[in-house]
């Protein structure tokens, strides 16, 4: 079983403490670490790169532009939560995948993070190891040492698809250099020895 | 957090933090020390092997806790010869012994595979190693050299720390895509034993090689930094 990488910022130490205490009971995750302000925030997402982030909005400092950016760019690598604790436009609340409030009960949250952990599983269950015939294509492509700009003016797609195609890749195959993917496509008889160095 | 201090460290015995964090033992060599530390502390192996302790100290926060970031008086008492002595040591010892170890179990497997899948697991390696001799040589005869030149106070060539940190290449990944190959992708039968062996070496060198940038990136470059603001300050 998986376990979910909790940071949690929250300037209180009264509620980070009743926070903790309510998530004790949830054996799917772990509370790596708490923050209180957010440059501390910053460093321990690249630290620890948490899967779920219970972020009081306070400490973002949710009125101005740039937290909005910030929170979105965020949740585009983990699970965001906002624990509300006073008013909070709720525009800025829509970037948050779920929302803890002060008259929650320990139920409640539990429910929340428990169904926010099994949505995600199920999605990433779902996803097929395999690359897709397109995928392939490029792998091919890489593995012949061209580049984005000869892939995509040769499949006749946009070098921004090719980008994704290859992200893809490194995903499923678990491979990050090109060298790698080379080795790859060569056992898996996708490309020939002759085609590669010539 | 679970650091490591100083005023614990004078009584702590070197054989006893060892055994409690056992990565720590393929630093000793680079700081010259050797095993069979007896009861002494770990204060005075360091008078000993003429280590500053402080130093010392650093290393063994970063291998036993991936969050340890020193602080800026932490580093102050922190002498840059030592540093660079401390780096230059792990790149030879990743050069001329952890990685023909590696090359050494890796040949063995690539005899027995069928031809063409050999020639191209050689090619990578060799392509790893061309990588890892690049970086090294880029730290020790372009950044070490500005370091030292910084430390003696006269600073002619246009470089910055900054501009290292921005360039420090990532040298793990390789030996990730290695692993990966030899786990889930080589056919099973090619010396199942052999790769098993292999995979365990890869999985060391890669995280003593984090450690490595750790050392780089929380160390040095914040040094480095300290130290260009106090020059420029004088400018």
């Amino acid at each position: 079983m998986k376990i979910n990488k909790i940071v949690i910022a929250e300037p209180s130490p009264i509620l980070v403490a009743g926070l903790i205490r309510f998530l004790e009971d949830l054996n799917q995750i772990q509370v790596v670490s708490v923050v209180d302000n957010i440059d501390d925030l910053n460093d321990k997402i690249i630290i620890h790169n948490p899967d779920i982030l219970i972020v009081n909005p306070i400490i973002l400092g949710y009125t101005n532009n740039k937290a909005f950016k910030q929170i979105s760019q965020i949740s585009s690598e983990c699970i965001c939560i906002a624990f509300v604790t006073t008013f909070v436009d709720k525009s800025f609340l829509k970037c948050f995948k779920e929302i803890i409030e002060l008259s929650d009960n320990k139920q409640k949250v539990n429910n929340k993070i428990f169904n926010l952990i099994n949505n995600d599983d199920a999605s990433s269950q779902n996803e097929s190891v395999d690359l897709s015939n397109r995928e392939t294509d490029v792998l091919v492509c890489v593995a012949k040492g061209m580049t984005n700009k000869d892939i995509s003016d040769m499949l006749n797609i946009s070098v921004h698809t090719v980008v994704t195609h290859r992200k893809n890749i490194v995903k499923k195959t678990g491979i990050k250099s090109v060298s790698g993917l080379t080795v790859y496509a060569l056992l898996n008889n996708l490309v020939e020895e002759s085609e590669i160095y010539e | 957090m679970n650091y490591i201090n100083k005023a614990s460290m004078e009584n702590t015995k070197m054989a006893e933090l060892v055994i409690s964090n056992p990565k720590l033992m393929l630093t000793l060599s680079r700081f010259g020390m050797e095993l069979g530390f007896g009861d002494h502390s770990v204060k005075e192996v360091c008078e000993k092997a003429n280590v500053n302790s402080s130093f010392f100290l650093m290393i063994c926060n970063i291998y036993s806790n991936p969050d340890y970031i020193p602080t800026s008086d932490d580093l102050n008492t922190v002498d840059i010869e030592a540093v660079l002595s401390y780096l230059s040591e792990s790149h030879k010892y990743y050069v001329e012994e952890r990685i023909p170890h590696i090359e050494h179990h890796l040949k063995r497997i690539i005899e027995a595979c069928p031809e063409r899948f050999g020639k191209t697991l050689k090619r990578f390696f060799e392509e790893y190693k061309k990588e890892v001799a690049h970086h090294f040589k880029y730290e020790e005869e372009t950044v070490f050299p500005y370091i030292n030149a910084l430390c003696d106070n006269h600073v002619e060539k246009v470089f910055s720390i900054n501009e290292f940190k921005s360039n420090h290449s990532n040298i793990e990944d390789k030996l990730d895509d290695l692993m990966n190959i030899l786990i889930k992708y080589l056919p099973a039968e090619i010396f199942p034993k052999e790769r098993i062996e292999i995979s365990l070496d890869i999985m060391d060198l890669s995280s003593d090689l984090n450690c490595h940038t750790l050392v780089e990136e929380r160390v040095l470059v914040p040094f480095v930094e300290l130290m260009e603001g106090k020059c420029y300050e004088n400018k």
